[in-house]
């Protein structure tokens, strides 16, 4: 303890590469800490606990829509409260740039299924009503400042109406709330009434898209789902049920397989710190030989030369590095929103492998200059050979 | 009159590649207790190779080394190191401060390897940077003190443990006459009042007059003193 302070006066023994160095650690331990959570919320296997509401696709693809013939068959499996259907709709408003998602829907069965979601009974009542209504979620009417009452144009690159035009328009009969700060931050989306969407496309009448699927209690959830698959087993239309959570995974999952990526991206930041962060520490070492010749001559033994040198680089590598991942937090909450309310959080797990990362640095970097100071001679040292 | 330090047939060899270079012969000294010894000599003539071993730094090729009747040339690098702590405070001609302590910090250095508490250790220091008339530089880094006031800072250093022996290499060496004269004023009270046993190497004629013995090196050998 006693050393500390000249362990840390000697940090600083060059301001500048000192705060460069940092700020190469910082940001490294930044990026390490966001991608890990990114990567840990990606490969999170498949996770049944607590979920109350399982997506029900076709096996081949998300984007291949089931048959609403199969709406009966899965509400008549024990254990499922209320079945939901939703088919993406694929609308630009005005601009591709005003991008945001509608689903048609069937205005009970979705209410029913995402109590999560506040709309006035009278607003609903009118959902259920209105061929062509519309109902939009509070952060999406307030940045179009859509009002009910209000037209929306949609043109979807996906469906075409019977004579042949992309453009559809819908009423909006309401505006939904969510129930709490992290529904509400999500409510950027728009719900069709399902039943003119399928009467007026051109193509795909009867297709339901995804099934949403409530179940009464949630530890049943993984049996249900297991039964929803088996029941279309070897069917024309095989299904894959997964829970909400991995399902809205499951895009991003598509893309590639991101642990590698990750892993990738880290392994080079780290290579790159290493150097980086060793050549400062060899250099610092390496300039202040005379100080550890004067050191030695007061008498202090190889070992704790060696020592001070050796505790300099995890001084170093915390201070840079718990900075860094405390951003990473911050960073992590950032991207979460971005993603619509995913889970992205820089767990306990990931700050005990940053921790472990920062020590494993500490040595790598630290140890050479350490024996370089332990070796020296003081007659040599103090003579500058 | 005993003798502190006692050197008998001390030589010192380097070898480079196949040439062997003998940079002290044989030599013979003592010192006593509460001497200040200048030792003088042209360059290369093997002064700093013979303060080294005396103050324990480096070994003898040949011969033995005692300093307050023990024999240091057979010490371990270890053992060394915890005699030097106890026994010998050195002084450099560049002074040899570590630049990011302050004067006070680097006076502690010697202390940390006590077990004094931080404040003894503090109380100790104090008293070290009175010595020297130092008390009201203690917050300074060595780049905010002159020549002169950084060497004192350097022999607080070497004085903060109370050490047997003080060894200085060229003291004065980087400082102008007036401040050179004040540091070997020091140095003199140190030996006088304090009853230090100062061995000092200098270049400078006027600096060896404030010792109370002169030694004239050449060639690695001693060549007869002075009275
Ligand atoms: N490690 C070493 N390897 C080879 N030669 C050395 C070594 N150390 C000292 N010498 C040689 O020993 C001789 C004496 O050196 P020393 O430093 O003792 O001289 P000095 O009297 O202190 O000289 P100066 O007044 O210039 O400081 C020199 O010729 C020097 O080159
Ligand atoms: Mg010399």
């Amino acid at each position: 303890m006693r050393y500390l302070p000249l362990v840390w006066a000697s940090l600083f023994h060059k301001k500048t590469r000192l705060i460069l160095t940092l700020l190469s650690l910082i940001m490294a331990f930044m990026l390490f800490g966001l991608l890990q959570a990114v990567n840990v919320l990606f490969n999170s296997g498949a996770d049944f606990v607590g979920a109350n509401r399982l997506i029900t696709q076709a096996k081949v693809s998300f984007t291949q829509p089931l048959p609403l013939s199969l709406l009966p068959r899965i509400e008549s499996i024990p254990g499922v409260a209320r079945v939901a259907y939703s088919q993406f709709f694929g609308g630009i408003y005005q601009d591709e740039r005003n991008f945001f998602p509608q689903f048609a829907v069937d205005p009970d069965r979705l209410l029913d299924s995402y109590p999560e979601w506040k709309l006035p009974p009278d607003q609903r009542e009118a959902f259920v009503r209105t061929k062509t209504g519309a109902i939009v979620g509070r952060k999406l009417a307030e940045k179009f400042g859509f009002k009910i009452g209000d037209k929306v144009p949609l043109k979807s690159f996906i469906f075409t109406t019977k004579d042949g035009s992309r453009a559809w328009e819908w009423d909006v009969v309401g505006i939904f709330d969510g129930q709490d700060d992290d529904w509400q931050g999500r409510s950027s989306l728009m719900y069709l009434n399902f039943g003119y969407f399928d009467e007026n496309r051109q193509f795909g009448q009867g297709g339901a898209g995804v099934y949403i699927v409530r179940v009464a209690d949630p530890n049943q959830s993984e049996a249900i789902a297991k039964a929803i698959d088996t029941q279309f087993e070897n069917s024309p239309d095989e299904t894959k049920t997964q829970t909400e959570k991995d399902w809205n995974l499951g895009f991003a999952r598509q893309i590639g397989d991101i642990g590698l990526i990750v892993t990738a991206i880290l392994g080079a930041v780290f290579f790159t710190i290493l150097l980086v962060t060793g050549n400062t520490m060899s250099q610092a070492v390496r300039e202040r030989i005379p100080e550890f010749a004067v050191l030695k001559t007061l008498g202090f033994s190889d070992g704790k030369v060696t020592a001070l040198v050796l505790a300099e680089a995890p001084a170093l590598c915390l201070l840079g590095g718990v900075i860094g991942m405390v951003l990473a937090m911050g960073a992590a909450k950032g991207l979460g929103a971005v993603l619509g309310g995913a889970p992205v959080a820089v767990q306990g797990k990931v700050w005990i492998e940053a921790l472990v990362t920062m020590l494993l640095l500490a040595f790598a970097i630290g140890i050479f200059p350490a024996l370089r100071a332990r070796r020296l001679q003081i007659v040599d040292a103090l003579a500058g050979r | 009159m005993t003798a502190l330090v006692s050197i008998r047939g001390v030589s010192k060899r380097y070898t480079r590649g196949k040439q062997t270079v003998e940079v002290l012969q044989k030599l013979n000294l003592d010192i006593a207790q509460g001497d200040f010894l200048a030792l003088m000599g042209p360059s290369g003539s093997g002064k700093t190779t013979l303060l080294n071993l005396i103050g324990g730094l480096d070994k003898p090729s040949d011969g033995e080394v005692m300093v307050d009747g023990k024999r240091i040339d057979t010490l371990s690098a270890g053992d060394l190191a915890k005699w030097r702590a106890r026994h010998v405070g050195f002084v450099f001609q560049f002074y040899n401060l570590l630049p990011v302590l302050t004067a006070e910090a680097n006076v502690e250095l010697p202390l940390l390897l006590t077990n004094l508490s931080k404040a003894q250790r503090k109380k100790n220091v104090a008293a070290a940077l009175a010595v020297v008339g130092l008390a009201d530089r203690a917050g300074h880094k060595p780049n905010e003190l002159s020549g002169g006031q950084a060497q004192r800072v350097a022999i607080a250093r070497a004085l903060v443990a109370d050490p047997t022996l003080l060894v200085c290499d060229e003291p004065t060496g980087d400082l102008d006459r007036k401040t050179a004269d004040e540091i070997l004023n020091l140095l003199q009270t140190l030996n006088r009042d304090h009853g230090k046993t100062i061995v000092m190497v200098t270049h400078d004629a006027k600096a060896a007059e404030f010792a109370s013995h002169q030694l004239h090196m050449d060639k690695g050998a001693l060549v007869g003193e002075a009275p």
